[in-house]
């Protein structure tokens, strides 16, 4: 059901369910062509749609626990496919910050707009390779740069392609 | 009667009667003219309007062959650029048959950019193993980092962690060439003093005891001072951004590849009863 409503204040914000099994395939299939698509298409490269998922299911849910718990799943299952040279744990802790970043704000502002959308997205992109970065430099003492050219185009093209991801995925509504 | 009088004066004077001819001619041929247009404009409703109704389908018809042609070259172009590329390591397989390795396809990259890595459809059950080196008949890709029973990952040259013994064809400089997380390698050790070329080939030294010696790395594709070492930039040999089927050395001894006279080229000599293979030499 979707008429489950938080109020906060004066404000109505709607908690979306989705299908049975939707949050489950929705990662399956974003990991599978993040690892997948490259092969052939090298420039797939720059999309992080695992990032893209746990962003549009973290400002759907709406529930910070679900979001944390789901950015972490999600970050782990990326971190195990990224090869030995990446630690289990690098995107996971990135990705249960975004999760619960992401449900946290989702809880709290009407994330429906497009353009709220993209804004969003491309923070949360910016967000998670500085904690990614953050992460590497402290943790793993592993030299990173902050930031650069090749990150703001990546966080922009994440963003255009996520607005039109999560039309898709809002089709997954349980209405 | 009179027809056959007009025949008798015809046959008596020579004459075709050309004076009735002209004149019927005349008189008929403005509606000749007329009629023929009238039925070219029948004709031509006929097909431009009627015979049409069908028109529409057939369109929606051969669109639709049209794009399943389209799609069968697509597919067609697809298998002949596949057949060249395993050509090329049936091939390179082949002059180098005594070297153990197996080939492998591509099913998958990293899943994330923090690292540059690769899947292969083969793992422990084929005999691949950590450490195991990975190439292509351009040259190195990089080495096995993780296997399992029926996959395997590799780290790519041009991956951060990722190193390979390497030494200037030429002037035979050795340092080891790693990669920086984008697609030139570097060339870390090489002396201000020395000589290096822009274009000059670099080769795997053996040094690293993972590739035999003599496979090509990539090429120079850019130089500058520094201190004390030069700053080297390398473009790699394989296509690293593009593989869809590689090699594996199945040996984690070193291993010695016939030199091919050509190190930087990418084709490999097709191999006959006049050109064996050499022997694998460990050392």
């Amino acid at each position: 059901m979707n008429d489950a409503f938080d109020i906060r204040g004066e404000s109505h914000i709607e908690v979306h369910k989705f299908r049975t099994g939707a949050i489950v395939i929705a990662t399956l299939l974003a990991l599978v062509i993040q690892t997948s698509s490259p092969v052939h298409f090298s420039k797939l490269a720059i999309l992080d749609l695992p990032l893209l998922v746990t962003i549009y299911f973290g400002l759907s849910r709406r529930n910070p626990s679900t979001g944390l718990l789901l950015g972490m799943a999600i970050g782990l299952l990326q971190d195990s496919l990224s090869g030995p040279t990446v630690p289990l744990g690098l995107y996971g802790i990135a990705k249960t910050i975004i999760g619960y970043l992401a449900s946290s704000i989702g809880a709290r502002l009407d994330t429906e707009h497009p353009a709220a959308r993209f804004a969003l997205t491309a923070g949360f992109f910016v967000a998670q390779q500085g904690l990614l970065t953050l992460t590497r430099r402290i943790l793993l003492a592993q030299p990173e740069s902050w930031l650069n050219m090749h990150l703001v185009v990546a966080a922009l093209v994440n963003a255009f392609v996520g607005v039109f991801l999560f039309l898709l995925l809002d089709r997954l509504r349980r209405n | 009667m009179l027809q056959v009088l007009l025949l008798a004066v015809q046959i008596k004077r020579d004459s075709q009667g050309r004076l009735i001819r002209v004149w019927t001619v005349g008189a008929v041929s403005p509606f000749e003219r007329a009629g023929s247009s009238g039925f070219g404009w029948v004709r031509e409703t006929w097909r431009h309007y009627f015979a049409l109704q069908n028109t529409t389908r057939d369109n929606e018809q051969l669109r639709r062959e049209n794009d399943a042609l389209k799609m069968q070259i697509t597919q067609l172009q697809g298998k002949a650029a596949e057949s060249d590329r395993l050509a090329a390591l049936l091939s390179f397989r082949r002059s180098n048959a005594d070297v153990p390795m197996i080939a492998a396809r591509v099913i998958g990259a990293s899943a994330g950019a923090a690292s540059l890595t690769i899947q292969l459809d083969r793992g422990e059950r084929d005999g691949i193993r950590k450490n195991m080196g990975v190439i292509t008949p351009d040259g190195v890709v990089g080495k096995v980092v993780e296997s399992y029973p029926n996959a395997s990952q590799v780290l790519l040259l041009t991956d951060k962690d990722s190193g390979v013994g390497a030494m200037l064809a030429d002037s035979r400089i050795q340092s080891p060439v790693g990669g920086q997380g984008e697609p030139l390698l570097v060339m870390k050790y090489v002396p201000n003093d020395d000589d290096v070329k822009l274009g000059e080939k670099v080769i795997t030294s053996g040094m690293d005891r993972i590739f035999p010696r003599d496979l090509p790395v990539g090429i120079v594709a850019e130089i500058k001072s520094g201190n004390p070492f030069k700053q080297i930039r390398i473009k790699p040999a394989a296509n690293l951004e593009r593989l869809e089927e590689v090699l594996i050395l199945l040996s984690l001894r070193p291993l010695e590849m016939k030199n091919e006279e050509n190190t930087g080229d990418p084709q490999p000599p097709a191999t006959g009863a006049a050109n064996p293979p050499p022997a694998v030499k460990p050392r």
